[in-house]
């Protein structure tokens, strides 16, 4: 809402405050000010000036050269290249020395060979924006439309010595949708009176419902309609005053009566429409719901396809307006309209809202009456036009109106006591403090066995109960004069829960080992996830994507990490590791209709070098078993027991993908990508994990326990193994593990070999056995004899030959 | 034979004392004091001496070994002194050349500021909730006071996966889930960090997927001015002591009164400048008293509990704390971006 700070001092008194402190001070208590403007700062010496003549430039077709009076005591001579420029006609003219918006500085020139002493201003060039500007100056200069004193002060005579203040209104405060709401909430919070407007109307002896008949046939989705009669008017444009109201709050001026319903419509914030009622149809106005797929071409010139949750004003026969929202092009007031039928009425919110969102369209009505007018402002509002109307226009006003009335004009009545106001606020105010606050609101307010009888204006449709007379008297006492105190609850016990310290433990683990953490959208497509998880398996999607790109809910945290990984490398970045903790959606159902099952997941991608020191000439690349150590790190930290099985994946290298496996339930992946995944994302060899964080920390061990340092010493036996290539380590070590019972203490892999020294379709394991007694030291015989038990269930169990010992 | 000790022990001085090398410092030694060298020769001979001559020669003879012995064990220190140096030489090293790095990620800014943020009200007594992210209608909004059709529900555009299930557009859906989970019984006290979305096209200030963190105290005798004492105290552990506050009255749907917090701006200390665009405050968060019909379809009795909830943008404080200008790169996971935080 554009707020005019010169219209609003019709209504209530400030001239003691500048804009910017009525700013602050409305934002401080609850309406913000976004924006102060003040209107033809930029312009500076602009005078009315009466165009004596208007001749042809001697050497430019489009140019026209004028004598000016600015009431000195020769004429301007201006070079002008509007169309419209004629003789007779009073002008804004940009003096010499003077300026305009956008650091234009007026000169004396010569153009084409002719002296132009100044500027003949259009609209624009004084700053008005081109959508509030009247079509009929649009194209060139402006004229003012009444008598003007040349030489006088043209930016006085335009509003250009106003200041506009842009209202951010939070939806709760509809009421100050209109420059009276807004005046109200001043007068409240600077202490003040409102001075509402006159209305004065001449009416004839013959009433309104002597020649228009009023039937509504949804009372509740239109509990009022009236219909003013007004007869003989003359259309033409509006006087200067209306027009730059109008310009200054964002509306483009059209005629006298079109004008007039938006001055009104912003000065009450009640909608009103004029028809033309020679235009109508008809002489009854039947209010009903629309037909289903009955059609209705609205002013703007769009057709509209309507349903029977749609309110219409119809001639009894056809839609002439959609209800609150527009009318219709057949009824429009034109430039030879005389008789016109005024409708001032209450539609219900849900109607026009529901209007507005199936049509998509809005306009300054619709976002009045779906937040809900003023029931008694309807009334008023339509005199005020009458009145408005009847002075610009001329025309006889019918007596009354023709009307159906079934409206609730009753206030609410709020129940409160000081005691619940100051417990909700901390504060220690008297019966006298609210009750000041009261009657500044203009809000009635009696007090009774301890109780505040409050009854609360219909213009504020937001107040209904006791928290809504909380935050009125604390935001007229002040946000800032409430005390600063501390709950009085008992203390509770904070902190994080044991799995959310598990998290952060997880994030301090890969952060420290070299990974930085990405957060990416988990909006995603089918197809992007389609080299890991086929088209088949059911996504969450949403209904109505903002674009194709963020269509469905991520399964897999994988694709947006190489993304990402696309993204370095296209940026001269080879050498990164990322991973990502969050939310992936499940749902076995094709077409959703319960909440999907959440899993938060844990994701890394590794590309180019682990690790390196560039100038030492060292370099490590990433491999599997990098990404794997990360991984065990993981499982290390969270006291996961897991292992990992070989296994083959979709878009994953079929040789070089592992399952992790906890509780016989996979837990999570780790493998290559596959060079066609890789390729797909221009990606050299790449290397990425996914774990089921939420399983992991599930199935994390007991806390810590210290075991003793052992008091005897240890033996250990290096020996390196010749078997199968198909035989994994992870059997070896099962059997040497199984077999070196409680006395074995380490196993490790130090050495593997593949090559000229053995045989072919073989392959060298060596293992570096560790061997303890906790209880006394271990004799010679005794190491002996279980290692080369171990050695004979190794021969037995996997064909291993001892290569050396 | 004395003269000859005498002369040999000059030569051999000399000798000892050109020598550059141990080598040539031993040979000298080997040639000198061997079995075969003159010395021991000069020994072996003394068998011709007088009784009287004999023990003067053989004293004058350990003497001339001795002391060569010394020359040559003082020389032996000195050479190898000398070659330790020059091996030491050898080894010197560019001290300016760059170090080994020790391999270090990086914590998202997004997740710093959930985390400092976390810590400083869990160490107000807050403990830390947590909520889907699909959320139902009746969560996100209608037992958030905001039914069907309410005109609030355009402050925040959605994306619907059905009529009925969201993405949800805020995280205060946490409050209603966690008030049931307290079956009417205070007191509440939680915080929930999240990911919400919004039908926003991206842009340097609009991003379709944000975070916030909600806040939640629930209790018998929760005042508004609590509220006030709480974010004192979290602006201040937060931002720093010396930083202000300031509510202004506000609106939300599931508060009343509502407010809006706003604290001194850092950058002019209050001055005005761009970046509080001249007013000196800074919007910070969004916050108010519960409304009684939250408070009832949580299950609390609004009669007996009241309570304050609040809301803030996480990508705001991360962008105010490090100066960023484009919320974008929360998301672009830019290396350039995400390794300046390794730091933090």
């Amino acid at each position: 809402m554009l707020i005019s700070y010169q219209w609003l001092s019709n209504y209530v008194d400030i001239s003691d405050i500048t804009p910017q402190q009525l700013a602050d001070e409305l934002t401080l208590h609850g309406v913000e000010v976004d924006a102060v403007e003040e209107l033809g700062s930029e312009v500076k010496s602009l005078t009315v000036g009466k165009v004596l003549s208007c001749d042809q430039h001697p050497d430019a077709d489009k140019l026209k050269v004028c004598r000016v009076d600015v009431a000195e005591e020769e004429p301007l001579q201006i070079v002008c290249g509007a169309p419209n420029v004629a003789e007779g006609q009073l002008v804004a003219v940009a003096r010499v020395g003077g300026r305009l918006p956008g650091g234009v500085k007026i000169k004396k020139a010569k153009l084409r060979g002719q002296r132009s002493e100044g500027m003949i201003c259009s609209l624009q060039e004084l700053g008005f924006e081109g959508k509030v500007v009247p079509k009929k100056y649009s194209e060139g200069i402006f004229a003012f439309p009444e008598n003007r004193e040349p030489g006088s002060d043209a930016k006085e005579a335009l509003g250009l010595n106003d200041t506009v203040l842009e209202l951010d209104l939070t939806p709760n405060r509809s009421d100050c949708l209109s420059m009276l709401g807004t005046a109200y909430e001043i007068a409240a919070v600077l202490g003040r009176q409102v001075k509402l407007p006159d209305a004065p109307v001449t009416v004839s002896a013959k009433k309104a419902s002597e020649v228009v008949k009023v039937t509504v046939e949804d009372k509740e989705a239109n509990p009022y309609y009236g219909a003013g009669m007004i007869q003989g008017v003359t259309i033409k444009e509006s006087p200067l005053w209306l027009q730059t109201a109008l310009m200054a709050s964002g509306v483009r001026p059209l005629n006298n009566v079109v004008d007039v319903t938006n001055y009104v419509l912003l000065e009450y914030g009640q909608p009103l429409h004029a028809f033309d009622f020679d235009r109508f149809g008809s002489d009854e106005v039947v209010v009903r719901k629309a037909y289903s797929e009955e059609k209705m071409v609205t002013l703007d010139g769009e057709e509209l396809l309507l349903s029977d949750s749609h309110l219409v004003i119809t001639n009894g026969k056809e839609p002439t307006a959609l209800a609150g929202v527009m009318g219709g092009a057949t009824s429009e007031v034109e430039n030879d309209t005389s008789n016109l039928l005024l409708e001032a009425a209450y539609f219900n919110p849900s109607v026009v809202r529901q209007a507005q969102r199936d049509l998509s369209i809005r306009s300054d009505s619709s976002i009045r009456f779906e937040k809900g007018v003023d029931p008694n402002g309807v009334v008023p509002a339509g005199r005020r036009a009458a009145s408005l109307i009847q002075q610009l226009a001329g025309g006889e006003v019918l007596d009354e109106t023709a009307e159906f009335d079934e409206l609730d004009r009753s206030e609410k009545i709020v129940r409160i006591t000081l005691g619940r106001i100051n417990s909700s606020l901390g504060t220690d105010l008297s019966a006298e403090n609210v009750l000041s606050i009261m009657d500044r609101l203009q809000f009635k307010a009696e007090e009774e066995e301890g109780e505040f009888i409050i009854h609360v204006p219909t213009r504020r449709q937001d107040i209904s109960i006791e928290p809504d007379i909380v935050e009125e008297v604390a935001r007229l006492y002040g946000y800032d004069n409430i005390p600063v105190t501390l709950p009085n609850t008992p203390s509770t016990q904070g902190g994080l829960s044991e799995k959310q310290k598990q998290k952060r433990k997880i994030r301090r683990y890969l952060e420290s080992s070299g990974l930085h953490e990405a957060v990416s959208y988990s909006l995603t497509t089918k197809e992007k996830e389609a080299a890991f998880i086929g088209a088949e398996q059911a996504r969450v999607a949403v209904a109505l994507p903002m674009s194709e790109e963020r269509s469905t809910l991520r399964t897999t945290l994988v694709p947006h990490l190489l993304d990402a990984l696309s993204h370095n490398r296209n940026r001269n970045r080879y050498n990164l590791s990322l991973y990502e903790m969050g939310s992936v959606f499940h749902t076995e159902e094709e077409n959703v209709s319960v909440q999907p099952q959440e899993e938060t997941h844990l994701a890394g991608a590794f590309m180019g070098l682990w690790e390196q020191h560039a100038w030492q000439g060292e370099k490590k690349a990433v491999d599997f078993f990098v990404v794997k150590g990360v991984v065990e790190g993981i499982l290390a930290e969270l006291q996961v027991v897991a292992g990992f099985e070989k296994t083959e994946k979709p878009g994953l290298h079929p040789g070089r993908t592992a399952s992790v496996v906890a509780d016989g339930e996979e837990v999570g992946w780790i493998g290559q990508l596959h060079p066609s995944t890789a390729k797909q994302w221009s990606l050299p060899e790449t290397y990425v994990f996914e774990l089921n964080l939420m399983k992991l920390l599930e199935s994390g061990g007991d806390e810590m326990r210290y075991r003793p340092i052992p008091r005897y010493p240890a033996v250990d036996r290096d020996i390196a193994l010749v078997v199968d290539h198909e035989v994994s380590a992870r059997e070896l070590e099962a059997v040497i593990r199984e077999t070196g019972g409680e006395l074995l203490t380490r196993a490790d892999v130090f050495d593997l070999y593949e090559g000229e020294h053995v045989e072919a379709g073989k392959k060298s394991v060596a293992f570096s056995l560790r061997y303890l007694n906790t209880e006394k030291t271990l004799t010679e015989e005794e190491v002996t004899l279980v290692h080369s038990q171990v050695l004979k269930a190794l021969e037995e169990k996997t064909g291993a030959v001892l290569r050396a010992q | 034979m004395l003269e000859r000790l005498q002369e040999l022990h000059g030569e051999a001085a000399a000798k000892i004392e050109e020598a550059n090398t141990l080598d040539e410092l031993q040979q000298v030694r080997v040639a000198y004091l061997g079995k075969k060298g003159p010395i021991t020769e000069v020994m072996k001979s003394m068998g011709k001496l007088s009784k009287e001559e004999r023990p003067v020669v053989g004293q004058k003879a350990n003497e001339v070994r001795e002391n060569l012995q010394q020359l040559i064990e003082q020389k032996e220190s000195v050479l190898e002194q000398a070659a330790v140096t020059e091996q030491l030489k050898k080894e010197s090293i560019d001290v300016t050349l760059p170090g080994r790095p020790v391999k270090k990620g990086s914590r998202h800014p997004l997740t710093s500021v959930v985390e400092r943020i976390e810590d400083v009200f869990t160490g107000m007594g807050f403990q830390v909730a947590e909520g889907p992210e699909v959320e139902t209608d009746y969560y996100n909004f209608e037992s958030l006071n905001l039914p069907k059709h309410h005109p609030a529900r355009d402050m925040q555009d959605t994306f619907f996966i059905t009529s009925d299930l969201l993405l949800r557009t805020q995280t205060s859906p946490v409050q209603v889930r966690t008030m049931e989970k307290h079956e009417g019984r205070g007191p509440v006290k939680i915080i929930c960090p999240g990911k919400v979305y919004r039908r926003d096209e991206d842009d340097a200030t609009h991003s379709h997927q944000f975070m916030q963190i909600e806040g939640l105290v629930v209790d018998e005798g929760i005042r508004m001015s609590d509220l006030k004492g709480i974010f004192e105290a979290f602006v201040k552990s937060y931002f720093g002591e010396d930083r202000k506050i300031r509510l202004r009255p506000s609106f939300f749907p599931f508060t009343e009164p509502s407010a809006e917090l706003d604290i001194s701006c850092a950058l002019c200390g209050g001055e005005g400048c761009r970046t509080c665009k001249g007013t000196g405050w800074i919007e910070v968060l969004g916050a108010g008293m519960v409304h009684p019909n939250v408070l009832e379809m949580g299950g609390f009795d609004p009669e007996k509990y009241s309570g304050f909830a609040f809301g803030m943008g996480v990508e705001r404080f991360a962008m105010l704390k490090y100066g960023i200008d484009d919320i974008r790169h929360f998301y672009t996971n830019d290396a350039r971006f995400l390794e300046q935080f390794t730091r933090e």
